[in-house]
């Protein structure tokens, strides 16, 4: 009968039960993490080392910014497909305008990367600020709206370059935010931690948070509340295409070049980060260290498939499985909440 | 076969007054879990071949999750269902229809791009070598309707219909096949008289087939026309199973709430102050609202009647600044506040309680505390400058839930996992994060049980009587009639009447609910 499940339940909590506690509690990833180090360090000596685990952590940071831009999408209920055409068109705007005024004042370099980082800077946060308006004012899908917002970007980018990649910037603006190192780490690893700590204050300590929160949550109950929502929702937008921005300038200078198809893999990635990090779909839910843990999650897949030689192609198709798999592992998650909760 | 068995012994009773037509339908012990609440709970019940069996109970008693098991949209969580003596187990409501029960549910099933026919015969198209046989199609349909007499037309797309009228494509949705089992919930909630009269024929001729009907009601005179047996539900529980012959007014009133009636309704002493509020000529741009005027004064309550879709909440709403407003002017404590935001208008201290909690007021993905907290942020207690104070945050919501006695007191368990009472409690208690003058609650009690229902009156009276104007939207006629010291009546987008005092009956209010039909 039904009873006698229930009464085992209350009486002793088995390793299982405890487990199963911990998966709705934290969710799939902190499992994955586990699981990705044990395999990993099993098939490569020089997985488990905090060299190799430092180089992860700095190639994850730029997936970790944008991931987080995607969050604040995402909360809101809706997700931006161009974060990757906004590091692209940052990317190539910026060298570009960067190379430009180095030539011009080969004597003032700073002033000249100074110059690049803020054109960069206006390219990118100009695809997020038309997003930001179509999915606010004129109510456009945000699926449709970012689609084809990435769709104009990537083009701009690629006939602003020919596709060839920009050259000319100052070696400062590389050896500075793309190798440069304080105390042995990273510029990114610098930058993402202040970007996670602004992040972090931001969700949980202001009204713009809690506001995205509840746009996410209910648009109509929030609206009824007295939020500005549209005002709200452009924000999101802007803010997600800031994040990216950033990450397309760090990225710029660590390639040392202006590059169109840096961003391709982002939108799929940064998706993918946040919903193994229990980011909700359907918004409201979700937080910013989590994601930035999901970020490394999938920085520490790669790296690992690197280091026991999978080849990129079946990489791609990983990602995708784990994206899935986390999705399947959420659906699970809430079944179970539903049947723990009274 | 014990089933049979016990059959058999059921219609052998002598008690029995449909002894000898055979028990179409019986449940057993039926529990039914949603996450955070019992909806249902060992609910025994049984339907006879050709009788009318009316559910009846409050918002919330366990009425539509029962109807749902039987007409298979869900499945019970323990207990036996047996159909024709045999156990069964539906597994959706294409499974149901096969074994012969139709459902006509509140919330229409009905895809509004689609046509009427399209919509008679979804899930159960009729084909021909694997392609759509159209003609034939329109052909069943059309013989459903001219069976039924309805005034539609087959290729009408439903969502040009009105609601009257999608509500007759719902009927003629459960005519459809030949049903041994119907099912209906409040089906006449937005007919006209004309067209209840042609349903409850319907009904007779269906009962005379040997038929067996389920019927949800609220209304009083619909229960003594056409009833054989009354099955009182309370939260969740039923209280008991009775023939109509038995069952007076009074009865059941007194099964369904647990309590005599007048417990329910507080007294209230009313002090009709300045008046706070006042709408004229109001025409909204929806079109919904046309040419209202009404007025609400300090410490009194006023009450807004009408059918669903009559425009009353509209008015409520645009009060709020949740409609465009295309002519008239809305006076708030004495300034014009036409065409404000909803941010000006909870500022100027007046707020809006919306009727449907999950739909438009709260957020049921985040805790009690972010979703009592929300209206108020801009406040000085609960944020300075930039940042939220969240440690007066936790201890001003905390004080709220105490004093709406939120049940269980945790105000970071997702809204979701609160019974429908407490999460109506947490919208009120969102109105009482700031300084309100004029408190609008639109269906107030909608999905609550009888605990959760008195303890909103007494917020109600308690605002009231400390001053508050109070504007009371309700399809709940009782509500209106114990509440409210004035109240207006409205019917399709009009004003009808205005009623005040002892003038405000049962009899009154719903002369004016309908259209008069000339016969």
């Amino acid at each position: 009968m039904d009873d006698t499940p229930e009464t085992t339940k209350q009486t002793s909590r088995t390793a299982k039960e405890w487990l199963q506690l911990a998966f709705v509690r934290l969710g799939v990833l902190p499992f994955l993490l586990v699981l990705c180090l044990i395999v990993f360090s099993m098939m490569s000596d020089n997985f488990l080392t905090g060299r190799n685990l430092m180089n992860v952590l700095r190639q994850s940071s730029y997936l970790a910014m944008v991931a987080m831009g995607q969050m604040l999408a995402l909360l809101t209920g809706g997700f931006d497909l161009s974060v990757g055409t906004i590091l692209a068109l940052t990317s190539v705007v910026g060298a570009m305008t960067m190379a430009a005024a180095a030539t011009a004042m080969p004597d003032m370099i700073w002033l000249a990367i100074i110059l690049g980082m803020l054109g960069g800077f206006a390219a990118g946060i100009s695809i997020s600020i038309v997003n930001g308006i179509g999915v606010s004012i004129f109510n456009v899908s945000p699926f449709m709206m970012t689609l084809g917002m990435a769709s104009v970007g990537f083009g701009v980018a690629l006939s602003l370059t020919g596709g060839v990649p920009v050259y000319g910037m100052p070696d400062a603006f590389g050896s500075t935010f793309g190798f440069g190192r304080l105390f042995g780490i990273p510029a990114p690893i610098y930058v993402t931690a202040g970007l996670l700590a602004i992040m972090y204050v931001v969700l949980n300590w202001t009204r713009l948070g809690r506001y995205l929160y509840a746009i996410g949550g209910n648009l109509k109950a929030s609206r009824l509340s007295g939020i500005n929502t549209r005002l709200h929702l452009f924000l999101a937008y802007v803010l997600c295409g800031a994040l990216a921005t950033i990450a397309g300038l760090m990225l710029t200078a660590r390639l040392e070049t202006g590059e169109a198809n840096i961003g391709a893999a982002m939108p799929l990635e940064s998706i993918a980060a946040c919903v193994i990090a229990g980011v909700s779909l359907r918004g409201g839910v979700g937080r910013v260290g989590a994601v930035v843990l999901g970020a490394v999650f999938i920085g520490l897949v790669q790296n690992g498939m690197n280091l026991a030689r999978i080849d990129s192609y079946m990489q791609t198709v990983v990602i995708g499985v784990l994206l899935i798999l986390a999705v399947v592992a959420d659906q699970v998650r809430q079944r179970l909440i539903a049947q723990i909760q009274d | 076969m014990p089933e049979v068995t016990r059959d058999a012994a059921t219609q052998g009773s002598p008690a029995d007054p449909s002894a000898g037509s055979p028990t179409l339908l019986e449940m057993e012990g039926v529990s039914k879990r949603f996450p955070g609440v019992e909806a249902l709970t060992a609910v025994d019940f049984d339907l006879k071949a050709g009788e009318v069996h009316v559910l009846f109970g409050e918002n919330g008693a366990g009425k539509s999750t029962l109807i749902s098991l039987i007409a298979g949209a869900e499945r019970p969580t323990s207990g036996r269902f047996l159909l024709n003596g045999e156990p069964v187990d539906l597994r959706s409501v294409q499974d149901a229809r096969h074994q012969g029960i139709s459902a006509v549910f509140q919330e229409f099933s009905l895809v509004p791009q689609l046509t009427v026919e399209e919509n008679l015969f979804l899930g159960a198209e009729l084909t021909s070598g694997g392609f759509l046989d159209k003609g034939a199609l329109h052909r069943r349909a059309q013989d459903i309707i001219d069976r039924l007499n309805f005034p539609l037309k087959p290729q009408q797309r439903v969502a040009y219909l009105s609601r009257a009228e999608q509500q007759m494509v719902e009927i003629a949705k459960a005519f459809r096949s030949e049903p041994s089992v119907l099912i209906f919930d409040e089906p006449t909630a937005s007919l006209t008289e004309r067209e209840t009269d042609r349903l409850f024929a319907l009904i007779e001729q269906a009962k005379a087939d040997g038929v067996g009907i389920i019927y949800i009601t609220h209304r009083m005179g619909e229960i003594k026309r056409i009833a054989d047996r009354i099955t009182v539900l309370r939260d969740g529980h039923k209280i008991a199973t009775l023939d109509v012959a038995d069952a007076s007014e009074d009865k059941l009133v007194e099964l369904m709430t647990g309590r005599v009636i007048d417990q329910i309704f507080p007294d209230i002493a009313f002090d009709p102050g300045e008046t706070i509020l006042s709408v004229e000529h109001l025409t909204l741009e929806s079109d919904v609202v046309r040419d209202v005027s009404m007025h609400v004064r300090t410490g009194e309550i006023v009450g807004i009647a009408g059918l669903i879709g009559s425009g009353k909440s509209e008015i409520g709403r645009a009060c709020f600044g949740a409609e465009a407003i295309s002519e008239g002017r809305i006076r708030f404590d004495g300034e014009n506040v036409t065409g404000e935001s909803i941010k000006q208008m909870l500022r100027r201290g007046l707020f809006y309680i919306p009727s449907d909690r999950r739909d438009e007021g709260l957020l049921m993905v985040r805790g009690a505390r972010e979703n009592i907290a929300l209206p108020s942020l801009d406040r000085s207690d609960f944020s300075s400058m930039l940042f939220l104070r969240r440690g007066a945050e936790r201890a001003r919501t905390r004080t709220l839930a105490e004093r709406v006695e939120l049940r269980p007191m945790n105000l970071e368990r997702d809204l979701d996992h609160f019974s429908g009472g407490n999460q109506q409690k947490v919208l009120i208690a969102k109105a009482l994060t700031r300084d309100v003058k004029l408190f609008i609650f639109d269906e107030p009690t909608v999905g609550v049980d009888v605990g959760t229902r008195v303890a909103i009156y007494g917020f109600i009276k308690e605002l009231s009587e400390a001053g508050a104007g109070i504007l009371l939207i309700s399809s709940d006629l009782p509500e209106i009639l114990h509440l409210t010291n004035r109240a207006y009546v409205m019917y399709r987008g009009e004003l009808r009447a205005e009623l005040e005092g002892d003038a405000i009956t049962q009899d009154t209010v719903l002369s004016h609910f309908f259209e008069r039909e000339a016969a």
